[in-house]
C-alpha cells in the first residue's frame, strides 16, 4: 500500500510499472525541483564561500577595535555600535506607531473609504524602493527638519521604511487572538480599550516582538536609505550625540569592496565585515523564529 | 449471481489509528445500480473512494484485503492506478466543474488519455452531453464558463465529464445532496438510463432514493458491512435487524 | 470614575486613528516631496529632453543632459534578466513546493526561501563583485565582468524568493476539489498540477511576478557594485549599465544641494515611485481577481 513517505504527499507513487509509457508520473515533477535545488546549492555555495573567506578575519580585537592605518588594519567596532544605534532609532519610532496603527486597523476600523485609504497606504509604503525611501529621508529630515546628517535623521528614515513590516505583523499577532477574548472582557463592563489593553495585547506581543526582531534584521542590511542622511566612510570617533554621522556595517563592507583605494588589500576587512553582518542578521532572525515556534506550542488557543 | 463486475473482499481500512472500515465484504454486478447505503458518518464514501483509490491522496491511509474488478486485484504492485481511475470514474457530493467552459471540461479527460484528434474529441464532447441529458441546454453555449450553470446542471455536468472517458464503472458519492428535488428527479433518471451500458454504484443516505435508483444494496454500518442483496429484498425481508432498524427509522 | 475610564477609552482610539493617518501622510509626503523638488528640475532641464533624451550627462561643462532613457533601459533591462531567471525558476519552485511537498520539509524549505527574501543585498553585491565577476569574465572571455550579466543574475536571485512565496500562496488558494476531481478522472499529478491548478492559479501567479518586478525595479545595491555604472544604452549582455536606482545612490553625493542636478534625481525618484506604485497595485489587484474566481 502507498505509505507515507515522511514530508511527501501520499499520491500513489509506488505500483507505478506503467502499462503505458506515462512519464508524466513522478519522474516529471521531479523536473520542477531542479530549480529549487539549484537556488539552495546557490545559496549553500555563497554562504560557504563567504565564510571560508571571513571567519580567519573575525577575532575578539576585529570587532572591538576601530579601523586604522588608513582602513587596511583593525577591526570594525564602529561600525557595529552605528548600526545598533541607527537600529535602536528606527525601532523608537517604527514599533509605537507600528503598534498603535496595527490596534486601529484591527480593533477599531471600520470598512470606510478612510480605512481603505490607510491600508492601502500601508501595502504602498511596503512597495517602495529603498533609495526613494533616502530621497525622502534627505528632503524631510536633513533639510527640512534640519537635522543634518546624523543618526537621528537615518534612523527615522529607515523608521520609515520599517513602518508598513511592523504593522503588518503586529495586525497578524493581534487578529491570532480570539474574539473571545475581548468579548468576555467587554461583557464584565470594561471599556473597549481597557478590553485590548488587559486581555489581546499581552498575548499579541510575542508576534509583535517577532515582527520588530524580523523589521531589524532587514535594517542592519539596508544601506541605501542611510546612505545620504548620515553614514560615513569614518569618523575617527564614536558618535556621543545622535545628531552626529556615524559608521555602519552594510556601508563599511561597500566602502570596502568599492570605494577604498587599496581594495584588494581590504579584501579580508571585508569579507569579516561581510560575515559579521550576516551573523547579526541571521542571529535576530533565528531569534523571531524561535519565538514563534515556542509561543504556537505554548499557545493552546491556537490550533 | 451472474459475473461480478467488483468483488470486494475482507477490506479493513485505517486513517491513522482510526478503523474505519472493518472487514467488508461484498459483490457488485454489472451494468447494474448498487447503492451503498447506511447512517451518516458509518464509511460509505470512503468505501466508495477506495474503489478507485481515491483514499490514496489521504496521508497515513492503510488498507488491506481485496478488491478485484475483472478478476484483477486493483492493490496489486503492478496496478496502474491512473489507468484504474479512468476505468472507475466518479462524481462527488459537491459538483466540482473545473474553472473553464463547459465544452472544455468534457473535453479535459479525453484529452489527457489522448482518445483522439480535435474533431473526435469534438465529436466525443457531444456525445457524452447527450448521454447526460444536457446537450439541449447547453449546445448553444458551450463555451461559457461552468460555473454559470445551475447546481443540478453542474452536477450532471460533471457525470459527463466522468463518462467522457468511457468508464467502466461509475462511482456516485451523494450525488443529489446538494441539489433540489426537481433537479435530484433529473439526476436519478439519468442514473437509471446508464446503468444499461455502465457498473453503477451509488453512496446515499436517503434510503428512498436508493429504494428508487437501485437494482441491488449493501447496508454499512459503523464501517462493517451488514448485509446486501436485492433491492427489493433487504427493503421487504432484511435478514438482520440493524437493517429493519435502519429501514424503519430507529436510527437515520 | 467612570467618566474618566470613558474619557480613556476615546482618548486612546484618538490616538490609534492619528498613528495609522500617519502612514498615509507619509506615503502623500513621499508624493509631495518627489514632485515638489523633481518639477524644479524642469527649470532648467526641458521636460521633453527628460523623458526622452538619450544621454545622460548632468555634469556635462556647457550642456548637462539629463535624458531619461539609458537609466530607463538599463533599469527595465536588469530586470528584464532577473525575471528571465526568476520567474521559470519561481513558477517551477512554487509549483514543486505546493503540489509536491508537505510537512516539515516543506515548512523547512519555505523557511529557508523566506530567509534569503532578507538577505542583505550589500552582501550579495559583495559576493557577484567577488565571485560572479572573474567568473563571467572567465566564462566568456570579457575583460569586465561588471555588467548587465552579472546585475541581472543577482537581482534574479533577488526577486526568485518573493516570486516563489506569493506563487505557493496563490497555488494554495486553487480548491481542493479541482484536483481532486483531475485525479478521478485518471490525471497523474503533473497533468493536474500543469493543466488544471496552475491555469486556475494564473491571476495571483502574474501577481507574483509582479510584486518580484518591483523587487527587482527597487534594489539599489546590488546594482551599485555589479552592473559596472556607465550610464550608457547597452548593447550586449556584457555592457555595463545603470539603473535609475544607481544613478540616484551614485550622484546624490556628488551634487550640491537646490542645484538642477540635484532635483533631477528627484524627478528620477519620482519616476522609480510611479513604477513601483503601479506594479503593487497591479499585483493587489491581480491577487484580489483570483480570489474571487473561485467563490463564483
Amino acid at each position: 500500500m502507498s505509505g507515507n513517505r515522511a514530508g511527501l504527499t501520499a499520491v500513489p507513487a509506488r505500483g507505478l510499472f506503467l502499462k503505458r509509457s506515462r512519464f508524466a508520473g513522478n519522474r516529471g515533477f521531479l523536473v520542477l525541483a531542479l530549480p529549487l535545488a539549484l537556488f539552495l546549492v546557490f545559496i549553500g555555495y555563497m554562504f560557504v564561500y563567504l565564510f571560508h573567506n571571513g571567519l580567519g578575519v573575525v577575532s575578539w580585537r576585529f570587532l572591538t577595535q576601530p579601523p586604522v592605518n588608513g582602513m587596511t588594519q583593525g577591526g570594525i567596532w564602529p561600525c557595529i555600535v552605528g548600526t545598533v544605534l541607527v537600529a535602536f532609532v528606527s525601532l523608537v519610532f517604527s514599533v509605537p506607531v507600528g503598534i498603535l496603527s496595527a490596534i486601529y486597523l484591527s480593533e477599531y476600523a471600520a470598512n470606510n473609504f478612510v480605512t481603505r485609504g490607510i491600508r492601502s497606504s500601508v501595502r504602498s509604503l511596503a512597495g517602495i524602493p529603498s533609495i526613494v525611501y533616502g530621497l525622502f529621508g534627505v528632503a524631510l529630515f536633513v533639510n527640512a527638519f534640519h537635522l543634518g546628517l546624523s543618526i537621528l535623521a537615518s534612523g527615522l528614515t529607515l523608521g520609515l521604511m520599517n513602518l508598513p513590516w511592523i504593522i503588518a505583523t503586529s495586525e497578524e499577532g493581534i487578529n491570532a487572538i480570539p474574539g473571545s477574548f475581548r468579548e468576555g472582557a467587554l461583557a464584565l463592563g470594561a471599556t473597549k480599550w481597557e478590553a485590548i489593553r488587559h486581555n489581546v495585547l499581552p498575548y499579541a506581543f510575542p508576534g509583535m516582538l517577532t515582527g520588530a526582531l524580523l523589521a531589524v534584521a532587514r535594517t542592519l542590511g539596508e544601506t541605501a536609505p542611510i546612505l545620504f542622511t548620515g553614514v560615513t566612510y569614518y569618523t575617527r570617533n564614536l558618535p556621543h550625540s545622535f545628531m552626529q554621522k556615524f559608521m555602519a556595517l552594510p556601508y563599511h563592507l561597500f566602502a570596502l569592496a568599492t570605494q577604498h583605494d587599496q581594495i584588494m588589500k581590504v579584501r579580508p576587512l571585508a569579507f569579516g565585515t561581510a560575515i559579521v553582518l550576516l551573523v547579526f542578521v541571521l542571529a535576530l532572525d533565528a531569534l523571531a523564529f524561535v519565538i514563534r515556534m515556542r509561543v504556537a506550542t505554548a499557545n493552546r488557543w491556537q490550533v | 449471481m451472474a459475473e461480478d463486475k467488483i468483488l470486494v473482499e475482507d477490506l479493513n481500512l485505517w486513517f491513522g489509528d482510526n478503523h474505519v472500515l472493518k472487514d467488508v465484504g461484498f459483490r457488485i454486478p454489472p451494468n447494474a445500480v448498487t447503492a451503498i447505503m447506511g447512517p451518516s458518518g458509518c464509511g460509505k464514501s470512503t468505501l466508495l473512494r477506495t474503489i478507485n483509490r481515491m483514499n490514496d491522496l489521504i496521508a497515513g491511509t492503510r488498507v488491506t484485503g481485496r478488491i478485484v474488478i475483472d478478476g484483477k486485484d486493483i492493490f496489486a504492485d503492478d496496478t496502474d492506478v491512473i489507468d484504474l481511475r479512468k476505468r472507475v470514474g466518479m462524481v462527488f457530493q459537491k459538483p466540482n466543474p473545473f474553472p473553464r467552459s463547459i465544452y472544455e471540461n468534457i473535453a479535459f479527460g479525453p484529452r489527457i488519455h489522448r482518445m483522439g484528434n480535435r474533431s473526435d474529441i469534438a465529436e466525443r464532447v457531444k456525445r457524452t452531453l447527450r448521454h447526460a441529458n444536457l446537450w439541449d441546454e447547453v449546445k448553444d453555449r458551450l463555451h461559457d464558463n461552468a460555473f454559470s450553470l445551475s447546481g443540478g446542471q453542474q452536477q450532471r455536468l460533471c457525470i459527463a465529464r466522468c463518462l467522457s472517458v468511457e468508464p467502466e464503472i461509475v462511482l456516485l458519492d451523494e450525488p443529489a445532496s446538494a441539489l433540489d428535488p426537481h433537479s435530484t428527479a433529473r439526476l436519478e433518471e439519468l442514473i437509471t438510463q446508464i446503468k444499461q451500458d455502465y457498473t453503477v454504484v451509488i453512496v446515499t443516505h436517503n434510503m428512498q432514493q436508493a429504494a428508487r435508483v437501485s437494482d441491488f444494496c449493501a447496508f454499512l454500518m459503523l464501517g462493517e458491512m451488514v448485509e446486501y442483496d436485492r433491492t427489493e429484498r433487504i427493503f421487504t425481508k432484511p435478514r438482520d435487524k440493524r437493517t429493519e432498524d435502519f429501514l424503519t427509522g430507529k436510527f437515520g | 470614575m467612570l467618566n474618566l475610564r470613558r474619557g480613556a477609552d476615546r482618548g486612546a482610539r484618538v490616538v490609534f486613528l492619528l498613528s495609522s493617518l500617519l502612514s498615509a501622510a507619509v506615503l502623500l509626503g513621499i508624493l509631495a516631496f518627489l514632485l515638489f523638488y523633481g518639477v524644479r528640475t524642469f527649470r532648467e532641464a526641458s521636460p521633453l529632453g527628460f523623458l526622452f533624451g538619450t544621454q545622460w550627462n548632468p555634469d556635462a561643462y556647457g550642456e548637462p543632459e539629463f535624458g531619461l532613457v539609458p537609466l530607463l533601459l538599463g533599469s527595465f533591462l536588469t530586470t528584464l534578466l532577473a525575471l528571465l531567471i526568476a520567474i521559470p525558476f519561481g513558477i517551477a519552485s512554487a509549483v514543486f513546493v505546493s503540489e509536491r511537498l508537505k510537512g516539515w520539509v516543506r515548512v523547512t524549505v519555505k523557511t529557508l526561501v523566506e530567509l534569503f527574501a532578507g538577505f542583505p543585498s550589500v552582501v550579495l553585491g559583495f559576493f557577484g563583485l567577488v565571485v560572479l565577476a572573474p567568473f563571467i569574465g572567465h566564462l566568456f572571455h570579457v575583460a569586465f565582468g561588471l555588467n548587465l550579466l552579472n546585475a541581472g543574475l543577482l537581482l534574479g536571485f533577488m526577486a526568485l524568493p518573493t516570486i516563489i512565496s506569493v506563487s505557493e500562496d496563490a497555488l494554495r488558494v486553487v480548491p481542493h476539489s479541482y484536483r481532486e476531481a483531475a485525479c478521478a478522472l485518471g490525471a497523474t499529478p503533473w497533468i493536474t498540477a500543469t493543466r488544471i491548478v496552475l491555469p486556475a492559479a494564473r491571476s495571483g501567479i502574474l501577481a507574483a511576478v509582479m510584486l518580484g518586478f518591483g523587487r527587482a525595479v527597487g534594489e539599489t545595491m546590488v546594482v551599485l557594485m555589479v552592473a559596472g555604472n556607465a550610464p550608457i544604452i547597452p548593447h550586449s549582455p556584457f555592457d555595463p549599465v545603470r539603473t535609475i536606482t544607481s544613478t540616484i545612490a551614485i550622484e546624490l553625493g556628488e551634487s550640491s544641494f537646490n542645484t538642477t542636478h540635484f532635483y533631477s534625481l528627484f524627478a528620477l525618484g519620482f519616476v522609480l515611485f510611479l513604477i513601483a506604485l503601479g506594479t503593487n497595485f497591479l499585483a493587489e489587484s491581480l491577487i484580489k481577481r483570483e480570489k474571487r474566481s473561485f467563490t463564483l
